[in-house]
């Protein structure tokens, strides 16, 4: 029973990391208003979206697939999530003290979404802030998972980064997707500006929460 | 760095021209000889207030012979481009360059009255980084701060071509070289772009010494100067095209892209005409195919004169040439001003169709010939010059000098500097305030003007307006 919640809450953790990626315009859902406003037609909205979320979920496999991989080892089990949660907090600090954001994404031409939201993402460091939540996910529930063969573990476990990654990126989607909506018919780009938080701070912070949730539910289990 | 966006970042250019109005302006000035450091001026332009029309504020710098030209901000509305995502910028320092010394001062205006100088780059590290000298127009884009310069290395800033350099737009530190690949570019002046098409136009004065100790007959007369433009794959780094505006049309100097990035025109001026002594304007655009072109879309014929009025370098003409050394396109994109600083005009053109571009008005003020006086009486030294529009399109404010050793050309003896503006009425009137006259101290000229929060030749907007 309490194994069922654990799953529920890390689900419910994927989807909420994904609403939040979704409403900081630092992961694209402007270029979602502009690309309607530019080509002056509104199919050209979805179009955008579905772009960047492309690139979101590759950005976010990439990340995960290899723990996935890791995951397979139970023997090392906690010690790869606490490390793991360590590699996650690490970068949070990163991002704390370095406020500098990489010029490599100020050369991706804007016809390049794609592009542009897989680097975004990996930049900030957006796949990393699922690592520990995939990872509890991950956990074997009971001992009996030890004796399953390693190769059904990782077909297993890349499913679920799959599964966490693509989840992620739905919320994330429909988040910035309503946002780019009420801008583009209701509010008008008066609001634009208006809707913009420096969330650098909350980002980086964002990152060593859940690192250190991981690496105290490893240490804990 | 902010929480929000600096309010006077806009979305959009109607945003902007909506936007509270500017009740300080910004104007360099320069001790045409060297013997006094150059500075900036900060000019009350609230007409309810008691100082209008006077400098309230002024900064020197602790060096002299530097030439201040053009300077820009540090950040604008591009900061809102959607690719960007962190808006957080502010609108704060005022980025200088010494067009002679190539020296670079970035000036902290947070606190206009008490500006101060925040730091200096010296003319070494902008060689030893980029290879570049003379810097001059200053935008903020995608990778920082875009410096085109007109120089390259070597003591007359021949050694290498001349081109844009990055700086960062936090720390100023110098990043390096613009082009990755410069195709026939060979001269530089002035660059703007178009940021959601991705697209960058740039254009060609001269090489140092074709401009450092006045302007060359000889070299304008067998066209040497610059007579092309060239358009370039912004983040791409690339000249995609070059187009030769013809021979003839010597000096193609500022480009003026309209504000709207929906619309992929813009317009360029060129200084004289070889063959006629004409001014011109340039209207170009991108086709579907994404390739450019360019056509003439205004000429200015030159004004016949008697010999004995005109400078020397004139003489044998016998006709003042229009001069047309600055352009600049209200926001909304229907007003074109071309400063005509031979025959002292200030034209006011309606491009609402940029290919047929409509003389709407006209003011008269200086001139080599006419020497018109300002309506409060007052002489107006030189022409009218560089011109800059507040951003809701009502008044037109421009100052009278065009660089140290042309100004003594073509208006031998020191004539002041000015000042002035120009109101616009809802229908386009377009006339003198008689009100507004800045007097600057003795001994300097006065060059660009920039208008706190933005002004028509700053910002590059990300979103369309309608």
């Amino acid at each position: 029973m309490e194994a069922t919640q654990t799953v529920a809450a890390l689900w419910g953790a994927v989807i909420i990391s994904g609403l939040y990626h979704g409403l900081n315009p630092a992961m694209g859902w402007p270029l979602a208003v502009s690309a309607a406003l530019m080509e002056r037609k509104h199919s050209a909205m979805p179009k955008a979206l579905s772009a960047l979320a492309v690139g979101h979920f590759l950005s976010m496999s990439l990340i995960l697939l290899p723990f996935s991989l890791m995951a397979s080892l139970v023997t090392w089990e906690s010690q790869i999530r606490i490390a793991a949660g360590v590699l996650v907090v690490l970068f949070g600090i990163y991002l704390l003290i370095n406020r500098r954001h990489p010029r490599i994404l100020a050369r991706i031409p804007p016809s390049k979404l794609a592009l542009w939201s897989f680097l975004a993402a990996l930049a900030h460091g957006a796949g990393l802030m699922l690592v520990p939540l995939y990872l509890g996910l991950c956990a074997p529930e009971d001992t009996t998972m030890n004796h399953k063969a390693a190769t059904t573990l990782m077909a297993g476990n890349a499913g679920a980064a799959i599964w966490v990654a693509g989840v992620h990126t739905l919320a994330m989607t429909a988040a910035g997707g309503v946002l780019a909506v009420l801008m583009y018919v209701w509010l008008g780009l008066r609001f634009l500006s208006k809707t913009f938080f420096n969330l650098d701070t909350v980002w980086a912070l964002s990152l060593i929460l859940v690192g250190a949730f991981g690496v105290y539910s490893a240490a804990a289990s | 760095m902010n929480l929000r966006p600096d309010p006077t970042f806009h979305a959009t250019a109607a945003l902007a021209m909506k936007a509270p109005v500017e009740k300080l302006a910004f104007t360099l000035m320069l001790s045409p000889d060297g013997s006094q450091p150059d500075g900036l001026a900060v000019v009350d332009v609230d007409p309810s207030s008691k100082t209008y029309g006077e400098i309230v504020h002024s900064l020197f710098m602790p060096n002299k012979g530097d030439e201040f030209h053009h300077f820009g901000w540090n950040a604008c509305s591009s900061a809102l481009s959607p690719l960007t995502g962190h808006a957080f910028y502010e609108r704060r320092y005022l980025i200088i360059p010494g067009i002679r010394s190539s020296r670079i001062y970035v000036i902290d205006v947070k606190e206009p009255l008490d500006a101060k100088i925040h730091k200096i780059i010296e003319p070494e590290e902008l060689m030893e980084k980029t290879g570049y000298s003379r810097p001059h127009t200053i935008h903020c884009g995608p990778e920082g701060i875009y410096v085109s310069t007109l120089g390259g290395g070597g003591e007359d800033g021949t050694d290498g071509p001349p081109g844009i350099f990055i700086m960062d737009c936090e720390t100023f530190d110098i990043l390096g070289r613009y082009e990755m690949d410069r195709g026939p570019q060979d001269k530089h002046y002035d660059f703007w772009w178009n940021l959601p098409k991705d697209y960058m136009v740039s254009s060609e004065w001269g090489l140092p010494p074709q401009f450092e100790n006045g302007i060359v007959p000889e070299d304008l007369l067998s066209n040497k100067y610059g007579h092309s433009i060239h358009f370039w794959d912004l983040r791409g780094r690339t000249n995609i095209q070059t187009i030769d505006l013809g021979e003839n049309h010597q000096m193609a100097l500022e480009i003026r892209p309209a504000h709207e990035p929906t619309k992929e025109y813009g317009f360029c001026g060129v200084v004289v005409d070889t063959t006629n002594l004409e001014g011109a304007i340039f209207t170009w655009w991108r086709n579907e195919d994404g390739t450019f072109d360019a056509k003439k879309t205004i000429t200015i014929p030159p004004v016949p004169a008697d010999p004995d009025d005109l400078p020397e370098l004139l003489k044998g003409f016998a006709a003042v040439p229009p001069l047309v050394t600055d352009i600049d396109l209200s926001l909304d994109d229907k007003y074109l001003y071309v400063a005509c600083w031979g025959t002292g005009e200030m034209h006011q053109y309606d491009v609402s169709d940029p290919m047929n571009p409509v003389l709407n008005g006209k003011v008269e003020i200086g001139g080599i010939v006419a020497k018109k006086k300002h309506p409060n009486g007052s002489d107006f030294g030189y022409g009218p010059q560089m011109v800059e529009i507040s951003r809701d399109g009502k008044r037109v404010y421009w100052t009278n000098s065009l660089y140290s050793t042309w100004d003594d050309q073509f208006y031998p003896g020191e004539r002041g500097a000015a000042m002035v503006m120009a109101d616009v009425g809802e229908n386009g009137d377009f006339a003198l305030n008689k009100d507004f006259f800045v007097k600057f101290p003795k001994g300097y000229r006065s060059h660009q003007i920039r208008l706190e929060g933005g002004d028509c030749s700053t910002d590059s907007f990300c979103f369309p307006s309608f």
